[in-house]
């Protein structure tokens, strides 16, 4: 175990939840639109950051750009999720927080 | 009075520093407003909404871009002060927040870049090496990157996502030079007591040996005098003056001296520029034939009062308050344009506190017609560089620094 472990485990493990549990508490007041894929979303997207990373990130990436996320989320961050997964949280994430078409002039 | 900060580091006698400074002449601020209309209209809208005014403990009410990590924008009516309160000093974390008794941190030094590993408590380390300090900006590499068109995925940061304070602390050359450097070191690697929730990448940055051995590098633990607040990093960040905050690495547990590049995700992937859109970044270790990394803050200001939006009494004298910084080179000078960038007039430089420290400007305008009225300012710095007019868009959404247009209504 390296030193930046022991450090880790030693002290931080303990009051770094300690210090989440009490960020959770209005983390809770975020409502992500109702929708298929929103359970998927809430399990999958909300284990390292709260959901306002999706909410702040919107309405300006287009499906492709969603997917380019979430696969970042999966290959680069270790997001634990089945392909299935990855399907509906983009499909969700089009369908309520993609990129809004411009307006006809 | 005479500041010595800058160039050779800190030296100066705090106290006297912090009183002459134009902080304790600010009276009770205002209570933070709701983000500026001008910033509404360029963030994006899931951005607007979900920015509320938030207090962390400890903390005033800031800007919350998201609950966890906690990432809290400082509202720009704090910059009205020269030393940004630490208690309103913007938050950025990657990942969970350590909390580290003083009684408990290690700092742990190591690598084949150092003759002998070494360890230092708080006490050992105070006692060691000479205490000094150093005025500088801290400012996030994406500060502004909400304000990009098109925008860019990240933490939409508005105009709030850094802070100017006086950094109390060692110099990291000291505490290298006492293990040792040897001929092969390259670079210094820096980590803290954060690491991510999963298997994702720990954020763990490095510095070209040139820069941690820089006199105004420190190991810092104070923060306008006060120890650093958990949220800024205690008990131990680095400060680089002049570079994004990106390397101000906090809770900071390990130093590594290496004698090849560091190629960690937040290195070899995150916080890069495509290469030479931003000109040389001073850190060849890490450049590739695509890209570098992001170090130097750029030029750039920032009108603070009247906010933008703001309602100005016809015929009535008022002065415009602003600042204006870069990444060490110093504020040459700052001008200002009422008639749309046609014509320019020299706003008036407030006290120098040290070239990696913002720059407070003032200018006296009176509106006279009524109806819209728009504001221009733009800073030239010391080196010849200026601030640009259009966008240089990157993929990352870092060195925003367009000239800044106010609207005001004048009635
Ligand atoms: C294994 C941990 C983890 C999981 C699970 C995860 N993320 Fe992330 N995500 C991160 C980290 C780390 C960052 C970078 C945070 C920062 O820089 O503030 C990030 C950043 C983001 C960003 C900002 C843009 C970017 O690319 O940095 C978005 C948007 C985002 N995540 C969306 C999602 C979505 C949608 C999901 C669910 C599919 C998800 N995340 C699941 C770790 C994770």
């Amino acid at each position: 175990m390296s030193h930046k472990d022991a450090v880790r485990n030693a002290i931080t493990s303990v009051v770094l939840s300690a210090s989440i549990a009490t960020a959770a508490a209005d983390e809770t007041s975020i409502r992500l639109t109702e929708g298929p894929g929103l359970t998927q979303v809430q399990a999958s997207c909300s284990m390292c950051h709260s959901l306002d990373y999706i909410l702040m990130n919107s309405p300006f990436q287009d499906k492709a750009a969603w997917e380019k996320t979430v696969n970042k989320m999966v290959k680069v961050m270790g997001a634990p999720m089945t392909a299935d997964d990855v399907t509906a949280v983009v499909a969700y994430l089009d369908s309520h927080y993609g990129k809004v078409a411009p307006t006809a002039p | 009075m005479q500041l010595i900060c800058g160039a050779n580091g800190g030296n100066m006698d705090r106290r006297k520093f912090i009183l002459g400074s134009t902080s304790a002449l600010t009276g009770g601020l205002l209570l933070p407003g709701i983000v500026s209309s001008a910033v509404a209209q360029d963030l994006p809208a899931g951005a607007v909404a979900s920015g509320i005014l938030d207090a962390l403990p400890g903390k005033r009410p800031l800007i919350k871009r998201s609950f966890r990590p906690p990432n809290y924008e400082t509202p720009v009516s704090y910059f009205r002060e020269a030393f940004t309160p630490n208690d309103a000093f913007y938050v950025r974390w990657h990942t969970g927040v350590p909390d580290i008794a003083l009684a408990d941190w290690r700092l742990h030094i190591a690598g084949p870049g150092v003759k002998s590993e070494r360890e230092f408590t708080h006490d050992s380390l105070r006692r060691k090496f000479k205490t000094v300090e150093v005025a500088a900006v801290n400012q996030c590499s994406g500060n502004r990157r909400g304000l990009f068109n098109p925008h860019v995925a990240g933490v939409q940061w508005g105009f709030g996502a850094m802070g100017n304070a006086v950094w109390g602390g060692v110099r990291l050359k000291d505490v290298l030079e006492d293990a040792g450097v040897t001929a092969s070191a390259l670079e210094v690697v820096g980590n803290g007591a954060d690491a991510p929730t999963l298997t994702g990448p720990d954020f763990v940055k490095s510095l070209p040996m040139w820069k941690a051995l820089d006199p105004d590098t420190l190991i810092a633990f104070e923060m306008n005098g006060e120890p650093l607040p958990k949220w800024n990093g205690a008990p131990a960040r680095l400060v680089a003056p002049g570079w994004t905050a990106t390397y101000w690495i906090k809770a900071l547990v390990d130093l590594t001296v290496t004698d090849k590049p560091f190629d960690g995700f937040w290195m070899k992937t995150a916080y890069r520029v495509p290469k030479g859109m931003f000109g040389a970044s001073g850190f060849e270790s890490q450049d590739t034939e695509q890209n570098s990394p992001i170090t130097a803050i750029k030029l750039n200001s920032l009108v603070v009062d009247p906010a933008p939006g703001a309602v100005l009494e016809r015929g009535r004298r008022i002065e415009v308050l602003g600042i204006a910084w870069d990444g060490g080179s110093g504020i040459r000078n700052v001008e200002v344009s009422l008639d749309g960038g046609k014509t320019w007039r020299d706003a008036k430089l407030q006290r120098d506190l040290g070239r990696y420290s913002w720059r407070q400007w003032r200018y006296a305008i009176k509106p006279e017609g009524a109806g819209a009225m728009t504001l221009m300012a733009r800073a030239h710095a010391r080196d010849g560089s200026t601030q640009t007019d259009t966008l240089v868009h990157n993929p990352a959404g870092y060195h925003h620094n367009v000239v800044q247009k106010v609207d005001y209504h004048v009635a």
